[in-house]
């Protein structure tokens, strides 16, 4: 009997986030975001409304962006996750962190993982956006800092130099 | 917050899906791509004793055609209808509104099933069934049933299907040649919800607008159809004064209210607004299509 309510109020998963294959044991209600940040310790992800509404826990599932407070750890059985953390190679900023950095595209730094996830998955999906596309890829993840306008010349630059190279 | 405890089921079959709703009385919730449910769950609006997640029914996620009707399975993503080649061609004006729901990272996750179960009256999707005279398919413990558009949207967040029935499929019939079909909304920001959107099909012969099907959302306790409207227009053509009698027609046919966004009186201006500039493209589209 014991075991039987055990079975109903928890469940192992099998994921890879950044590369990297997890086996943990979840709550069925357990958020993806707070797997993330709670048991694997990739606090990179932000949490900020809980609702999904400010795209601060914007993150990548199976190549697609989710609101990682909008989907229950469990769901993720067998999916391939990206966080923020994901993004920089052998210690190495991705160009869009260093775009970022150098158009001073962030200030506090709370939507910047929401806003670096979004605009690669934009970038993957269109080499060259217009200003106005990418107004429009970004349009579900708040900034309350930046006014939007360094984010918007960050993944432009990213766009351009990645066209030179 | 974080969603209070649940029972958690995963089906891999809408039959095991369907038992687990009788099973547990109408009291589980159904939870597809979860955009709209976990929001609530988090809030804690809503507190399922036990959640039945219908992800793992790979069965329910399909979009094709047969004799003259597209189906999409309950578990269509928005966002490959929105990309859908079969949609894009046969039933155009689903694609279009499909775009406008949320985000891009909503529309990832978020199903045609569960847009319309949920019965937002501000979403999209339930304006476009209801110009496309669509209808929903229906599994409970007693069998199938259809569910006509007309019939399906009840009031804010409340539909007819009965808490012990799964909605598995969703159907359009394949727009005939000849038609146009537009989606329009004005909302405050992309991705946000409409302020006001307008659907429309619209059928041309010749000079004549031989029938025309307007849905409009966020300007009621459910998406309306403007059946006056659309009998101004079938009966005077698409003409500047025959437009302009629609759009009072709606603005007295929409119940919006006052929220944070919006006034009343604002969206029932841009409801009128809308409709007319969404017949006239219909009508131009119509015009290339017939051609």
């Amino acid at each position: 009997m014991a075991k039987r309510a055990r079975e109903a109020t928890v469940r192992e998963i099998e994921l890879k986030v950044n590369g990297i294959a997890y086996h943990e044991t979840v709550e069925p209600r357990r958020l993806l975001v707070d797997f993330l940040r709670d048991d694997l310790g990739l606090t990179g992800t932000h949490i900020g409304c809980e609702y999904g509404v400010c795209g601060a826990c914007t993150v990548l599932v199976d190549g697609q962006s989710v609101r990682a407070c909008l989907m229950l750890a469990v769901q993720a059985d067998g999916a391939e996750v990206t966080t923020v953390e994901g993004l920089a190679r052998d210690g190495k900023l991705h160009p869009l962190q260093e775009a970022f950095w150098e158009h001073h595209a962030l200030q506090c730094g709370f939507c910047t993982p929401g806003m670096l996830l979004t605009a690669y998955e934009l970038l993957q999906n269109n080499r060259n956006p217009e200003p106005d596309a990418i107004r429009d890829a970004i349009a579900g993840n708040l900034c309350r800092c930046t006014g939007y306008q360094n984010i918007v010349t960050a993944v432009q630059a990213t766009a351009q130099a990645s066209g030179r190279a | 917050m974080k969603p209070p405890a649940f029972r958690y089921v995963d089906p891999r079959s809408v039959a095991d899906a369907v038992g687990q709703l009788q099973e547990h009385g109408g009291g589980a919730k159904i939870l597809a791509g979860g955009q709209s449910l976990l929001p609530l769950m988090n809030l804690r609006l809503v507190r399922p004793p036990v959640v039945i997640d219908i992800n793992r029914i790979s069965a329910l996620a399909y979009i094709r055609e047969t004799a003259g009707v597209l189906a999409l399975g309950a578990l269509s993503r928005l966002h490959a209808v929105a990309g859908s080649d079969a949609v894009t061609r046969r039933a155009p004006l689903l694609a279009e509104a499909a775009a406008h729901v949320g985000h891009l990272a909503i529309r990832h996750r978020g199903t045609i099933g569960g847009n319309l179960a949920h019965a937002d009256p501000a979403s999209e999707i339930p304006a476009a069934l209801l110009a496309l005279e669509g209808e929903v398919v229906a599994r409970g413990p007693r069998g199938e049933r259809t569910i006509a558009a007309a019939d399906l949207f009840r009031g804010p967040l409340s539909s007819a299907l009965d808490p012990t029935e799964l909605l598995t499929e969703v159907r359009v019939p394949i727009t005939p040649s000849g038609c146009g079909s537009v989606f329009l909304e004005v909302s405050r920001r992309a991705g946000d919800f409409a302020l006001a959107g307008v659907a429309v099909l619209l059928q041309r012969d010749g000079g004549q607008c031989a029938r025309v099907r307007i849905g409009v959302c966020g300007v009621g306790n459910t998406p309306l159809r403007m059946r006056e409207a659309e009998r101004i227009l079938e009966r005077s053509g698409v003409t500047e004064d025959a437009l302009r009698a629609a759009a009072r027609a709606v603005e007295q046919a929409v119940a919006p209210s006052d929220d944070t966004q919006a006034s009343a009186d604002y969206r029932r201006h841009v409801a009128g607004v809308l409709t007319v500039r969404a017949v006239a493209q219909a009508w131009q589209r119509a015009g290339r299509e017939g051609r």
